[in-house]
Parts: C-alpha cells; structure tokens; sequence
C-alpha cells in the first residue's frame, strides 16, 4: 500500500516538474505576483501634498515643520490658516494629510513636558495614508533623538494620528501577510483541483482505477504532492517576500509552517472535492473560481470580517483562508499567544478532515 | 474525366518535427470520384486534406482546384470544396436543427431554398425523426451524419471526408458509404480518408500514405491484383491455430499472416513455391486453399510484409493452473437512471481464451466491459476475475488483471522510463523483481532508445507497446484490452497481436472490445453485444455460420453482425 501511494506521489511531482505550465504557473507566477502586488501597493505614493496648520510660534515646530518640508516624498507644502480649512483639504483632495502642530507645542517642550503634534491622513487613499504615516513617524522620531542628544530632555514630541475615514489603519506589513495567505491557497487550489480533473479528461484515470490502487490511496497520493508543491510556492514566497519587501518574519517559523501544512491540507481537500465533482479541467477551473472568488472575498482579505454581518461571519469561520490570514499576520509580525494560534488551527484541521472525507466519498460514488 | 484537383510536388514540413509531414507528393484527383486516402494514424492524411482545403500553407509544390490556388484564391475555393475534419464541430448543445441553420447562415442559405436543403439533407441522412434531439445526445454514427449533412449545406465540387467512420459502428458505417457513394452520382468529387482498408476497397482510387510518401496512386484492384496468386487459407488446422500462426509469420516463404476465424490467411512471398503445412505444425488435415487478394494483403505487400519476428513473450512462464474459468459475468446489469445500459449478461471466460465483446457504440459493450474490469459498480448482478469477487476485494482482484485503454492512457509528461517504473510500483513489483521487469518490458518492445522521451512524444507504435508494456508487466492472469488497435497501421496491429497471441499460449486470458470486425477474427469466442442485450455467443466461425444465408454463403464477420443484429431488430419490434 505504502509503495502504491509513494509510486502516485513521485509521479505526481515528476509530472509537475516536467511540465512547463505546471511549473510556471505554481512554482513561479505566485511569488511573482506577491511581488508584484506588494510593489504596486508601495508604488501608490506619489504626487503627495502636506498641508501645515501651525498654531505654535516657537522654534521648535518650526524646526520641526522644516525636516518636514526637506523630505522628499512631500512634492507640495501648503500652509492653512485656520483649524476650520483643515477639513475643506482633506475633503477637496488638496492635501493627502495635514499636520497641526497646537499652539503650546514649543511651550510645552520646554518645560520639559511632552507636546503633541497631530496628523490628518486622507483614509481613502489608505495605502498612501499608510505609508506616509510611516515617513512622518520617522521623521517626528529622528527629530525627537536628535533633541534628546543636544538637550537631554525628557519629554519627547509624541504623535497623534488621526486617520479620517478608516480609522484603525494598520501597517503596510499587514498587506504582505494577508496576500501571502490568499496566494498560498491559490497555488494549493490550482494544483489539487486539477490533478483528477485532468486525469480524467486525458483518460489516465482509468488506468489508476483498474490498478490495485484503492480510492484512498489515490486521494492520499493526490493531495501530498499538491501539499508539498504549494509549500515549496510558499517558501519561495517568503524568502522573496524579505529580499525585496523587507517584511521580516518575527514569530516562529516552525509555527508558521506547521500551520501552513495545516491550512494547505484544508486548501487540498476542498480542491480535491471540486476535482472529484468536474468531468474536466475546464469544469474544474470553473468550480474553483466560484468557490475561490468569495471565499477570498470573506476572508478578511479586502475588508474586516468584523464588520461583516454575523451570517457572513459564520460563512467566513467555515473558509480556511480566514484563519490562515489571521495566523499568517500574527506569526509574520509578531510574536503570537499560542492560544490565538491553535484557535484558529482547529478549525482548519476540522476543514481539512471534512473536505478530505467529502472527496474520498465523492470520489468513490463518482466511480461506480 | 477532368482533373478536379492537381498536385504537383507536394511537401509540407511542422516545426520540431525531423520528418515532413508530406514529402513531395504528386497527384490528380479526378472529378465524380470517391478517391480514399488511406494510411495509419500519422502518415500524413489530415495534413494532405487540410493542404487542400486551404488551410495550411504548403513549403513546397502547388495545389490546383478547379484552377485556383487554396492559400491564394482562399475565397473561390472555399466556395467550392466542404471540408468535414475528424471531430467536426457539432454543437453538443444545440439540436440537430439549430446546427444545421448555424451552419446555413454561415453559407448565407436563406429562405426557400434553405427549407429545400433541409428537406432533402434530413431525408437524405435519415435524421428527419430527430431535429429536436441535441447533437450531443446522438449516437456516433448519426452524428456523423449530421456533420456531413451540415457540410454539405452548400453542395460542393469536392468534398473532403477526414476519417468519418471513426467510432462508428459497421452498420453506420455502411449507411455512410452508401450516403457518400450517392453523392458521387450527382457529380460531386469525394476524398474519403481511412484507416480502414476494407473501405478503401471500395474507392475508384486510393491513395496510399505512409509517412509522408505517397506510396501508391491507382484502383485498388490493381494493387490487390499485384499479390494475386499468393494468398491462402490453411483449412483444417488441427490444435491450436495461434501456434501454427506463429510457426507460419516467422517461415522464410511467408510475407504476412493473419487469423481468420478458425483458420489463418497467408501472404507467400513473391518467389516462394510451395509452404510445407507440416514444418508449420498445422497438421496431417490442414491444406492450403487460394483464396482472392484483399486489398489489406497487397498494402502489407507493399510496406514490405508483416510482422516477422517471434514475440519475446514465448515460452515465457505459465500462468497458474488452478483456475479454469478465468472470468465469470453472472447476470450483470446496470441502469443508468431508467436506462439499461446492460442487461443481465452472462458467459464464463476460460482460462487462456481470447474473448471479445463486439457490438455498436452505445450497445454495452463498453459497460460491460467496465463491469468485468472493475471501473464501473454493476446495478445487479456480480462479476469474477480468477474467482476473486470484484466488489469485495477489488484491490487484490485489479492487480491480477492488466488494462490497455483505446485511447492512449499513460502520463504524456513522465518519460518512457519513469512510466514503466510507476506501473511497477503501483502493481507492486519491488526491487529485483521490479529492475527484472523494467528491463524485459525494455528489450521486449525495443523501448531502449526512447527510455528519455517523453511519451506523449513517441510515435504512435512506439506508444502502442508502452501502453501494452505497462500492462502487462506485472503478468496478469486476465488482461483487458479496450479497442486496442484502433488507427493503428497493419504491422503494428499485426506486432501487437503476435504478442498477445504468445501470452495466451502461456496461460493469459485476454478480453477485448472492438468493433473492428477484422480484429474480432482473432476472438476464440466472441459475446454480440446489441441495445444493452447479449444477442449472440459462440466461435466467430459459429457466429459467421448463423447469418449464413443462401443470398450470403460466405459472411465475412462484418456480414455476420450485421446479419444477426438485423435478425434481433425483427424478432423484437412487433
């Protein structure tokens, strides 16, 4: 039994590796296209104006407000009046934030207390108002070291975002994370919904049913070749994702993996039951997508799942990429509790044994 | 008679193919003739049509239609000639009526003459009962009719027929021919490609294709003429024919040899003067009779004879013993929805015997077949291989039988090599044993060179032995071969069944679908298979002896299941 199901295995892999399409499309355009997703969302910062509303007459905002004005992402500097041209900006696209700097700010710094300078980001433009965040927090950052240097004070100027329009911004990071996520189960779909699919269509299936192979074995066969090709994708998809990208990975990787075979598991199985269910690939694709394209949509991927409707958020509890995403942001940027990693394990695992189930049955009903 | 078509110099070369696909090639295709352009699967046959369809461009030599250019004159060509390619694009979904106004609106037939058309294409093709039925719905044959009917919307000068009776069954096939001989007397001119040889008996003219080389040009008469004298039938053979047919194939007199029925045919070679029956161990009663060329003798004539060499599977070792009946089908039946697909069939398969299973597409051979091999589940009814039940050990029961799919079933993308080696593995051969098997099966077919390739790649032969390598290799006492010769060339099936000849002399029990009648002829019995009914068993000479009739004395086997279906017709309409 172990030598039959090891036989579909290295001919599995063997059959993806020698295939050129099979290859590019699972081995190569995943990595790419996170690539090129994430530049494409880096590259979103362009033709930015920074609007001032300095109520401080101090030298420090104004030497503040000047390292400001020497970055280079800012290509405009426009300086408001008063608090009430403050939302007009932001409003009429004149300014992609504003910054206020309140009018006790040099006071305040010299008495040694902590003084606020607040920023506005336009939220509609939440991948630029998130990458400017990060400029401004860099340069309101090095302004307060080199203060502290030359006067060893204490109290540092803090930032107060304020994001209009999408209030809990979160980093760029988080992006790479959720994407990954979303093409890893691309990959795992891809491969696995089409492996009988094809099968059938060329008419090899016949001859893997006549062989003394048993429906399981053929199901065992089918999804560990998928499983490891997709984990292969996804490594790739990491190491890329810190070359160029520079998103470190922080939490553990052997966390981050075993919850990635997990998920792929779950990934396989629905692919396989799809699989099962076509007479061709064409069919197959055609039932992936129907199944991938919401599943995706609900997934936290575009928009919280918090803010979904509660029979959404059930549907989107029953979808592996959820879980995976949430697993995915916390491992990739932090150090996550165990208990927020292994709630969201469970529910994959209980995926990937109902839907392997599923095939297996389908799969034995659609043979005779 | 007028040349229709003028080829001079024919050659058309594909990009990574070593070999052109049609090396200069001459000919004239005369007007009001059906002319059969026959040759196996490769040889050139769609390329040479579609050249003249227009369809591609050839690197050397001109065509001429009617005085036009097909790549130049594209427009007043097209306006002349229907081309009907091997899956003619019939929408599946559409009724037989909607394809037809589909393809009349492409012609630009409107109005009255359109319903004209009509009336006379559906009574012409006898689809008038079905123009609400969806294309997708109609057996082979009808859909072939109603490719041609759609093609023949606009009546052509020539029309050009790439393979149409492919998957259609002899009665269909017949209609077809009668279908396509009716047009040639309304003048219009025929190009029929086959890879039938009986059809290309039939043709005025035949061209003969083989790799590129048009080999020959003329009636097929005077081709069957050439071997006139040489061919006979031993008669009375006593024992067992496969052996003298063996001993026969690999005599220095003999060009080729075939069996046929309970006897085997012979093609003497040119100077041979006599054939000693007792140096080919047929027996003190066997006698040779002369019997009259068929066109397939003078084309293996022409491609240099037959298969020669003995099988590496002679002598090799006996199957076990133990069992007598091989494979037992005890009332297998399966519906379908409210559809008999099979009604309980019944026929024990001795150990060592070769049985077919004949009958047209949709008649249930097929699901028959899949029952006995384990890949369909029988509504009622049960099914043995060597006395093993495949419902309850299925696993145990499929690895002592072997499956060759019609269509070529192997992974396209592994090589030759990594093939083999995974039906090794899957039917568990470890080891030793697997290294021994690999490389019997390697030497056996003469798969050495192409061990690398990808199989997909191999040439048509070449994959023939593989799919046959990788079945055999684990020496299943029972081996399923589904349509196993189809579109394969006069030696390679003639390769093929020296081999399979050879393992049922060891002992193997082989079981066959075909309705190519000509391969039934090696069946030692043969189940008739007709609307989900068995309708006859027995020998094919039995089975040749029933429809015997004083009109018809010598059936051949086509004959024979025409006769018997056409008898079950009348005994069950009322």
């Amino acid at each position: 039994m172990w030598q039959r199901i090891y036989a579909l295995i290295v001919k599995e892999l063997l059959a993806s590796a020698r295939d050129p399409q099979t290859r590019w499309v699972v081995l190569f355009s995943p990595p790419f296209l996170l690539l090129i997703y994430a530049f494409a969302i880096t590259q979103e910062v362009s033709d930015v104006t920074l609007a001032v509303y300095n109520q401080d007459h101090g030298n420090a905002s104004v030497e503040l407000i000047s390292r400001f004005e020497g970055a280079e992402v800012f290509d405009q500097i426009i300086h408001l009046r008063a608090g009430a041209d403050i939302a007009p900006t932001i409003d009429a696209r004149r300014a992609t934030l504003v910054m206020r700097v309140g009018e006790d700010f040099s006071r305040r710094l010299e008495r040694g207390e902590s003084a606020e300078v607040q920023l506005i980001l336009d939220g509609r433009r939440s991948n630029t108002a998130q990458i400017l965040l990060g400029y401004s927090s860099r340069i309101v950052e090095t302004y307060n070291r080199e203060r502290l240097d030359r006067l060893r004070a204490t109290a540092p100027v803090r930032l107060v975002q304020r994001t209009w329009f999408n209030p809990n911004l979160e980093p760029l990071w988080s992006a790479v994370p959720a994407l990954f996520a979303v093409l890893v189960a691309v990959v795992g779909f891809m491969v696995s919904a089409l492996s009988i699919a094809r099968e059938r269509e060329l008419g090899t299936f016949e001859q893997l049913l006549v062989s003394p192979l048993r429906p399981f074995e053929i199901l065992i066969g089918k999804s560990v070749p998928a499983l490891l090709i997709a984990l292969t994708s996804a490594s790739a998809m990491l190491v890329l994702g810190m070359l160029f990208l520079n998103v470190p990975i922080r939490g553990s990787l052997a966390l981050l993996f075993f919850g990635m075979v997990v998920y792929l598991a779950a990934i396989v199985g629905i692919g396989l039951f799809i699989s099962s269910l076509a007479k061709t690939q064409q069919q197959a694709i055609i039932g992936l997508f129907m199944y991938m394209v919401p599943a995706v949509l609900i997934s936290g991927y575009a928009t919280p799942v918090e803010n979904m409707p509660d029979w959404l958020q059930g549907l989107a509890a029953a979808t592996p990429i959820t879980h995976f995403i949430v697993i995915s942001k916390a491992v990739y940027l932090r150090e996550a509790p165990l208990w927020l990693y292994f709630s969201h394990i469970w529910p994959m695992a209980l995926i990937a044994a109902a839907s392997l189930l599923a095939a297996t049955w389908l799969f034995r009903r659609r043979t005779g | 008679m007028t040349a229709l078509v003028t080829i001079e110099g024919l050659t058309k070369r594909f990009p990574k193919q070593a070999e052109p696909a049609l090396r200069s090639v001459s000919t004239q295709i005369r007007s009001g003739h059906i002319v059969g352009l026959v040759g196996p699967d490769g040889s050139g046959k769609t390329t040479f049509l579609r050249l003249i369809a227009g369809l591609l461009r050839p690197d050397e030599g001109g065509i001429d239609v009617g005085g036009f250019d097909p790549v130049a004159n594209a427009k007043e060509v097209r306006a002349r000639i229907a081309y009907m390619p091997q899956r003619f694009g019939l929408y599946e979904d559409l009724s037989v009526e909607e394809n037809l106004n589909l393809y009349a609106d492409l012609r630009g037939l409107v109005g009255s003459a359109r319903k004209a058309t009509f009336e006379r294409l559906l009574d012409f093709t006898g689809l008038a009962p079905f123009t609400g039925r969806l294309a997708g719905a109609l057996s082979g044959g009808m859909k072939q009719k109603l490719g041609l009917a759609c093609a023949l919307v606009v009546t052509p000068e020539l029309l050009l027929l790439d393979e149409p009776s492919v998957g259609v069954d002899p009665i269909s096939r017949r209609e077809l021919w009668r279908m396509v001989s009716r047009l040639t007397d309304e003048g219009i001119t025929v190009v029929w490609a086959t890879a039938y040889l009986d059809e290309a008996e039939k043709c005025e003219t035949v061209l003969v294709l083989s790799e590129g080389d048009l080999i020959f040009d003329g009636r097929p008469t005077d081709l069957a003429a050439r071997v006139a004298g040489r061919v006979f039938l031993i008669e009375g053979i006593e024992g067992d024919r496969r052996y003298v047919l063996n001993r026969a194939r690999q005599h220095e007199a003999v060009m080729d040899g075939t069996i046929q029925a309970s006897h085997v045919r012979l093609l003497l070679n040119e100077n041979a003067r006599a054939l000693s029956l007792a140096s080919i161990g047929a027996g003190d009663e066997a006698r040779l009779k002369p019997v009259a060329p068929r066109f397939e003798d003078a084309f293996i004539d022409l491609i240099g004879g037959g298969f020669r060499a003995e099988s590496p599977f002679a002598g090799g070792s006996q199957r076990s013993h133990d069992i007598a009946i091989a494979v037992e089908a005890r009332g297998l039946t399966r519906m379908f929805g409210s559809f008999t697909a099979a009604s309980e069939i019944s026929f024990d398969v001795r150990r060592g015997e070769v049985f077919g299973l004949i009958g047209p597409n949709g008649a249930g051979k097929s699901t028959t077949f899949k029952m006995l091999s384990g890949l369909l589940k029988p509504t009622s009814g049960e099914a043995r291989i060597a006395g093993v039940d495949l419902r309850t050990a299925a696993s145990e029961a499929r690895a002592r039988l072997g499956y060759m799919a019609q269509k070529f079933s192997l992974y396209g993308d592994l090589s030759t090599m990594q093939n083999l080696r995974f039906f090794a593995r899957v039917y568990g051969l470890t080891g030793a044993r697997q290294r021994l098997m690999i490389e019997r099966m390697i030497d056996s077919f003469a798969l050495t060179d192409k061990l690398n390739e990808n199989s997909a790649q191999l040439p048509l032969g070449f994959k023939q032995r593989l799919s046959l390598a990788c079945a055999v290799m684990h020496e299943p006492d029972v081996l399923f071969l589904d349509e196993p010769t189809s579109g394969v060339d006069p030696r390679t099936r003639r390769e093929f069944w020296a081999h399979i000849n050879a393992m049922v002399t060891n002992g193997v029990t082989v079981i066959v679908t075909t309705h190519f009648l000509d391969e039934a002829e090696y069946c030692d019995r043969a189940a008739l298979i007709y609307r989900g009914q068995m309708i006859a068993l027995g020998t094919p000479a039995e089975l040749k002896a029933q429809a015997a009739s004083s009109t018809m004395p010598n059936p051949t086997f086509e004959d024979a299941f025409i006769a018997l279906v056409e008898k079950n017709e009348a005994e069950t309409s009322p």
